[in-house]
């Protein structure tokens, strides 16, 4: 794989794929790391550790602070990976230190759900 | 990217940690944006001072990022959980209330202007065409971009911050002039702000960095906020162009079936039992409309309206603010419709709105039921 490195950081772990972009404000629980939006393919699943796979981050600029969060609360992803990174991502993953990649379509279609992984 | 080298020597923490973070967190964001390099900017509007959003851990990173930076442009920042004047009538823990303090006296420190405002674009008059800005607050950057004719990333709560900070910012995608590759025809007729901010939200779904729009002239400043506010929110778009001949390549049509869709999505009960105006915050032009709407009426209900501090004084001196109050509602400053701990789930099931943001978080962040109406409509049905 040639992923472009946003953050860096040697990890392994299970892949948590989800095919909708994430709004981190609206949409997770900082203190448990729990996905809290009833209409997200990840609703109720939780995001500790995993190496969490998803198209793009969405919406508020705050949601860089959720991130964040979720390293202090040691909920966090072990390492995040999207086709698209936006900003929030980008500054929440690099202040938190959680390694950041981006994926090609390709890369993030052969990724499944569940699989053992190591990047970086 | 490229640094230049003194850019690498504070990367490298030479310059001191507060510079280092901030480097560090603009290398990121230029490497996802595929920037080449930092551009000075002549403003950082910054979001991320709501307690109730950026919980402990935020409040302890700024109690400790504000012993050593120093913002070196002008900085205006969002608003926080409540408005001071009148925060003993909602009840809120002390808990609350001394870590919003410390939140705001970290800006102070850093030299922000005490705004607590999502329109700074309101607040100032805007500077020339063209002008580099970075701003947080995603119904800011849009309308920077698309109605104030700067230039700014959509930027997230830590890049505005490091773009305080180090008075730079990458030179992304939104900062260059590409032409938007989507375009959307609005095929609604009689819209109102409400079918804009229908509209915005779904443009921001279907759209990627910036999006064309066709079949709209003239936007009053309702439709335009409400429409920047709820593409913000859906979605990771950071300008429209109002453009009836675009060469975009995929054209899409918004129609009453899409329309209602998103509707549905976001309305969820028919009434509501309290009334919310003002995500984004009422500016003057706005307050002044709303007291000559609600003339000789009042709400039936309780009704908040959001505006900045500094619009609530020009109001109040103007006249409209105590119009506004005659008919009942009650004004709030330095706080915001959305995400504040004022509306919860303790007092109040069901909100009335005319905003799709407003409506987005207190779906899915405070767990409310939302019956969404434009305003006219809010007038009509919740005043006598």
């Amino acid at each position: 794989m040639t992923l472009k490195t946003i953050v860096r950081g040697k990890v392994t772990g299970k892949i948590l794929k989800s095919s909708q972009p994430i709004n981190f404000l609206g949409s997770i629980d900082k203190k448990t790391g729990e996905i809290t939006d009833q209409k997200h393919d990840l609703f109720g699943k939780k995001i500790a550790d995993s190496i969490l796979i998803f198209p793009n981050g969405i919406g508020s600029s705050v949601g860089a602070y959720t991130i964040y969060s979720l390293k202090s609360n040691n909920v966090a992803p072990a390492a995040m990976a999207c086709q698209k990174v936006d900003l929030t991502v980008a500054s929440g993953c690099a202040l938190a230190n959680i390694p950041l990649f981006i994926l090609s379509s390709d890369e993030y279609e052969n990724m499944k759900d569940g699989d053992e992984i190591s990047l970086g | 990217m490229e640094l230049t080298k003194d850019e690498e020597k504070s990367l490298n923490g030479e310059h001191g940690e507060a510079l280092q973070t901030a480097y560090r967190i603009l290398s990121a964001t230029g490497e996802a944006t595929d920037a080449e390099k930092l551009v000075p900017i002549h403003w950082a509007h910054v979001s991320g001072v709501n307690y109730n959003t950026i919980g402990d851990a935020g409040e302890e990173f700024l109690a400790t990022l504000s012993k050593n930076a120093k913002f070196r442009v002008r900085t205006t920042v969002n608003p926080m959980g409540y408005d001071k004047d009148s925060v003993e009538k909602f009840g809120l823990d002390e808990n609350f209330i001394q870590k919003q303090e410390s939140i705001r006296e970290s800006y102070k420190r850093m030299g922000a202007i005490p705004t607590f405002s999502c329109i700074p674009y309101e607040l100032y008059d805007m500077p020339g065409e063209g002008t580099q800005v970075a701003f947080a607050e995603t119904n800011a950057a849009i309308y920077a971009n698309s109605i104030g004719k700067l230039k700014t990333n959509k930027e997230s709560a830590f890049s505005a911050l490091a773009s305080a900070i180090t008075g730079k910012s990458p030179y992304s995608d939104l900062r260059k002039d590409d032409s938007p590759t989507m375009s959307i025809a609005m095929k609604v007729s009689d819209p109102n702000e409400l079918t804009f901010g229908l509209l915005g939200y779904f443009a921001g779904k279907v759209a990627d960095k910036s999006v064309a729009i066709s079949g709209v002239k003239n936007l009053d400043k309702r439709c335009n906020k409400s429409l920047c506010a709820s593409m913000g929110t859906s979605g990771s778009c950071g300008k429209f162009v109002l453009d009836d001949n675009s060469n975009a390549s995929e054209k899409v049509d918004f129609d009453e079936k899409e329309m209602q869709k998103v509707y549905d999505e976001l309305n969820t009960t028919e009434s509501g039992d309290l009334i919310t105006l003002g995500s984004p915050q009422l500016g003057l032009e706005e307050m002044n409309d709303l007291s000559s709407m609600l003339k000789g009426r009042a709400f039936k209900k309780r009704c908040l309206i959001f505006c900045p501090r500094a619009i609530q004084e020009q109001a109040r001196h103007l006249g409209y603010a105590g119009q506004l109050e005659s008919a009942g509602c009650e004004l709030m400053s330095d706080c915001c419709t959305c995400l504040t701990p004022l509306v919860t789930k303790k007092d109040v099931d069901k909100v009335t709105t005319n905003s799709i943001k407003g409506a987005y978080y207190y779906k899915n962040s405070s767990g409310l039921d939302v019956n969404l109406k434009p305003l006219s409509k809010i007038i009509e049905d919740e005043t006598s």
